[in-house]
């Protein structure tokens, strides 16, 4: 059992007043309590970005790597110890631009960890820069003429990439993000949560405001059905974008595959020298 | 010169593509399973067909060490062969070439023996196929040089085996056709290198990557990510072949940034992890080899060195990467560097390695090179008996009040891993004990003292002083590392007045060692495979010590030992 209380360190978060990051804070604390996981059971794997400060008021055992690389760590901490629930908490620079060539190759091995993406379309921690996911046209610090690139689109991406469970939530609403950061959680395979999270200083066009007037739950969509899934993830636009399960698809996973950890995870059997004798012979 | 009256030298070249490699390995076998022993130097450029490719097995009968630039029996699979290496072969040497290629020999120099052996014909009768040609020139090889067949035959049957009969039966075919051919027409050619001992020790052949692969199993290896690059390629070969069976994970990551990330992702998590790269990709991985030193997170890294800049010369070998390992990476933080100086080295360097790193929750770095890992020496079995697996201070137990940066007087505080109860940040952020971050003054200088201090106590518990080779007094002392070594200690047979001190740990350093035997020695020569005298630098920095004769070689090629006697003679000559 966890208790809320548990999960409080001796650090205040200091995000910004209104920050999405604190709606996903509030939103994986409750999902924590719900199931239960806790530092018997779980380790948090976070990148660098306004979205890596969450270890510091979470207690639960983490790593915060660089700029770009949670995915190989998380990926690292679950093929040596397959019982934990890896998380990683990433950003839209952190693992679109910097960590994407991670992205895509995490998302088709599908190893069973759970990503949160805290997508504020701007690189809020260096103070206001365009992100991959900033509009075409977007001003910002780094263009102030507009962005002349086009966003990726993390959902699209993932599920080409070959990801198992693809989803998007809205920070704001966070019994919503709470119950579909479990549903991510519980999905055999990679699952990547896009999380739209507002970032109320330096992004002053995808506003709490914008995403509570623009974005609908999806209804009657099979998410069992690839294709379906895919032209779902390409809507965006005025009252376009939808939140909710697109793809939720069982492919064995990578860890079920290797039959070293089929019995127990790698740690439970304690290095030893090892009687290398045969191999030894092969070379003689 | 004395140290080759005991040497022959076979060299195997052709086109890549050809079975250079495996002709060179198969006979080399040939020589370890007769009794002898055997050191092989492989050339060949960085693509798969085409290029000119050769392997030189040197064959002794004590200890063989290092290539030779001399060739007793050239067997040339093409002109191009002829031509390049027909200077190489000694008055009385053999060139074997096939009988049927108009193959032009006219510059061969009066004195060496021209051997035509039908290689393609013996080839298209044992399987309809030129690609035994190498099969049947390693026959006639191994006639000339007074071989045992059953011993060759039975070699290509295990080797084949997995290939089917009918392969077997074409190879035995093969090599049988090109022994009893050379065996009848040059019967007066047959020298009694390999006659078969009445009594063989058994001894292994192995390369510096099967060593270290074989080396990281043996101490306990749980973890592996390693990406693909020359000259590293067959340590993961080897790991990936025995994963299952001694159950732990190889995996295959998207790059060499991905590859360390996993690798302490994976320690962090409490398995024994390491991985490897060349230059390039080590390049890629030093902002992780940081993050494991800020984590304090144990990982081996096997950095097999290639020349440089760039892509360099990807297949051939050098020496320039460790001013690289030492300074790699914004800030300080404590990095154990090791340099292997041959097979035997590399195998039981990469057990210790595992060990220091998590002793010490720290990256440790083993250098090897081209040289090491792609050629094969012959030993008898490595004796793993006096090791032991110490994973330092690491605990599962819940404790209170945990705190894993716990500062402490030798560095190194209690470890745990998460899914224990114990909760701890592992931080690439500056951070307290517990690992929150921290930006506090006190904290800042506190936490960067405590990991530094981890090099001081590794300096008083776990380095080990260079060894010397050759008399405490000597006339030249010669001062290097890595794979030089061999072709030093080959060059020293000859040189009663000469030592050598080979530095194999390079941080911490023994500079106490290194500077007592510098300040005793008479006549000095630093001897390395870079331009700028990496380890005379090291010296420099740590002694005080300038060494003024520095005999660089920066070509790829090794050092070969007729050189470094040379680069001798010159010098008592003075």
């Amino acid at each position: 059992m966890t208790e809320l209380a548990q999960l409080t360190t001796k650090c205040s978060p200091n995000w910004c007043p209104g920050c999405g990051d604190i709606a996903i804070w509030g939103a994986y604390k409750n999902a924590a309590v719900q199931k239960g996981w806790d530092n018997g059971n779980t380790a948090i794997v976070a990148g660098i970005g306004c979205h890596g400060h969450i270890v510091n008021f979470t207690k639960l055992t983490s790593f915060e790597g660089l700029h770009g690389r949670p995915l190989p760590v998380a990926t690292g901490i679950k093929l040596a110890n397959n019982r934990l629930n890896v998380f990683v908490f990433t950003g839209d620079g952190d693992c679109l631009a910097e960590g994407g060539n991670h992205f895509v190759h995490a998302c088709r091995r599908n190893h069973n960890i759970t990503v949160f993406i805290h997508d504020n379309a701007i690189y809020g921690l260096t103070t206001g820069q365009t992100s991959p996911t900033s509009p075409h046209g977007y001003k910002s610090k780094s263009t102030p003429e507009g962005n002349p690139d086009y966003p990726v689109n993390p959902l699209a991406l993932a599920i080409a990439a070959g990801a198992t469970f693809v989803a998007r939530s809205y920070a704001g609403d966070i019994q919503s993000t709470a119950n579909m950061m479990i549903k991510a959680a519980e999905h055999q395979g990679i699952s990547i949560l896009d999380i739209l999270q507002p970032c109320v200083t330096f992004n002053k066009e995808l506003t709490h405001g914008y995403y509570q007037e623009n974005t609908y739950k999806l209804e009657n969509h099979d998410v069992k059905n690839k294709v379906e899934a895919f032209k779902k993830s390409l809507e965006w636009g005025p009252k376009q974008i939808p939140l909710g399960v697109f793809l939720d698809i069982d492919e064995p996973t990578y860890e079920s595959e290797l039959p070293q950890i089929a019995n127990n995870p790698l740690i439970d059997n304690d290095p030893v020298r090892k009687d290398v004798t045969k191999l030894f012979e092969e070379y003689t | 010169m004395a140290f080759k009256d005991n040497l022959f030298s076979v060299k195997v070249g052709g086109q890549a593509g050809q079975g250079i490699k495996s002709a060179g390995q198969v006979l080399a076998k040939v020589a370890t399973r007769s009794g002898y022993n055997i050191f092989t130097y492989t050339e060949f450029p960085s693509i798969i067909r085409g290029g000119h490719n050769v392997t030189q097995v040197v064959i002794g009968e004590r200890d063989v060490t290092a290539p030779l630039t001399t060739t007793n029996i050239l067997v040339a699979l093409n002109q191009d062969t002829v031509n390049k290496h027909m200077a190489e072969v000694v008055g009385g040497g053999v060139i074997i070439f096939d009988a049927d290629k108009r193959i032009d020999t006219s510059k061969v120099k009066k004195g060496v023996n021209l051997c035509p052996v039908p290689l393609a014909k013996f080839a298209f009768e044992a399987a309809d196929l030129e690609l035994l040609e190498n099969t049947v020139a390693n026959g006639a090889a191994l006639a000339l040089l007074g071989a045992d067949l059953a011993i060759l035959t039975d070699l290509v049957a295990e080797e084949f085996g997995k290939k089917g009969q009918k392969i077997v039966d074409a190879n035995k075919k093969a090599a049988t056709a090109g022994y009893d051919f050379a065996k009848k027409e040059y019967a007066d050619k047959i020298k009694d290198v390999l006659r078969k001992k009445d009594k063989v020790e058994k001894k292994m052949m192995i390369s510096g990557s099967e060593a270290v692969g074989l080396g990281a199993i043996a101490g306990g290896l749980q973890f592996a990510a390693i990406y693909p690059m020359s000259p590293i390629s067959n340590i993961l070969h080897t790991l990936a072949k025995y994963q299952e069976k001694y159950g732990f994970i190889y995996k295959q990551p998207e790059d060499e940034i991905a590859a360390i990330n996993m690798t302490i992702g994976a320690a962090y998590a409490g398995a024994r992890s390491m991985t490897s790269t060349s230059g390039g990709g080590f390049a890629l991985m030093s902002e992780g080899y940081g993050l494991a030193g800020m984590t304090e997170t144990p990982i081996v890294i096997i950095e097999g060195m290639r020349p440089g800049p760039a892509t360099g010369l990807p297949t051939w070998s050098g020496q320039g990467d460790l001013q690289f390992v030492l300074h790699a990476h914004q800030g300080d933080f404590p990095r154990i560097v090791l340099a292997a100086g041959d097979i035997e080295e590399a195998f039981h360097l990469t057990m210790k390695a595992l060990n220091l790193a998590e002793k010490y929750q720290t990256p440790v770095v083993l250098l090897v090179d081209k040289n090491i890992c792609d050629g094969d020496q012959s030993y008898p079995v490595f004796d793993v008996s006096g090791y032991k697996v110490d994973r330092g201070k690491v605990t599962r137990e819940k404790k209170e009040d945990f705190k894993r940066f716990q500062l402490t007087d030798d560095g190194i505080s209690l470890r745990s891993i998460p899914g224990f109860g114990n909760y701890f940040i592992a931080n690439s952020d500056e951070h307290d004990e517990e690992g929150f971050s921290s930006e506090e003054i006190d904290n800042a200088v506190s936490q960067h003292e405590k990991r530094m201090k981890k090099l001081a106590t590794c300096d008083s518990q776990d380095m080990e002083v260079p060894q010397l080779y050759g008399p405490e007094d000597a006339d030249i002392t010669i001062v290097s590392w890595g794979s030089n070594k061999g072709s030093i200690l080959s060059a020293l047979k000859d040189f009663p007045n000469v030592n050598f001190m080979h530095i194999v740990w390079m941080n911490p350093f023994p500079t106490t060692a290194v500077k007592n035997v510098l300040t005793r020695a008479k006549y000095v020569i630093d001897l390395e495979a870079n331009i700028t005298g990496q380890l005379a630098q090291v010296i420099a920095e740590k002694t005080g010590i300038i060494i003024a004769d520095k005999f660089l070689k920066y070509d790829g090629r090794p050092f070969f030992p007729e050189e470094i006697a040379d680069k001798l003679n010159s010098v008592l000559k003075g």
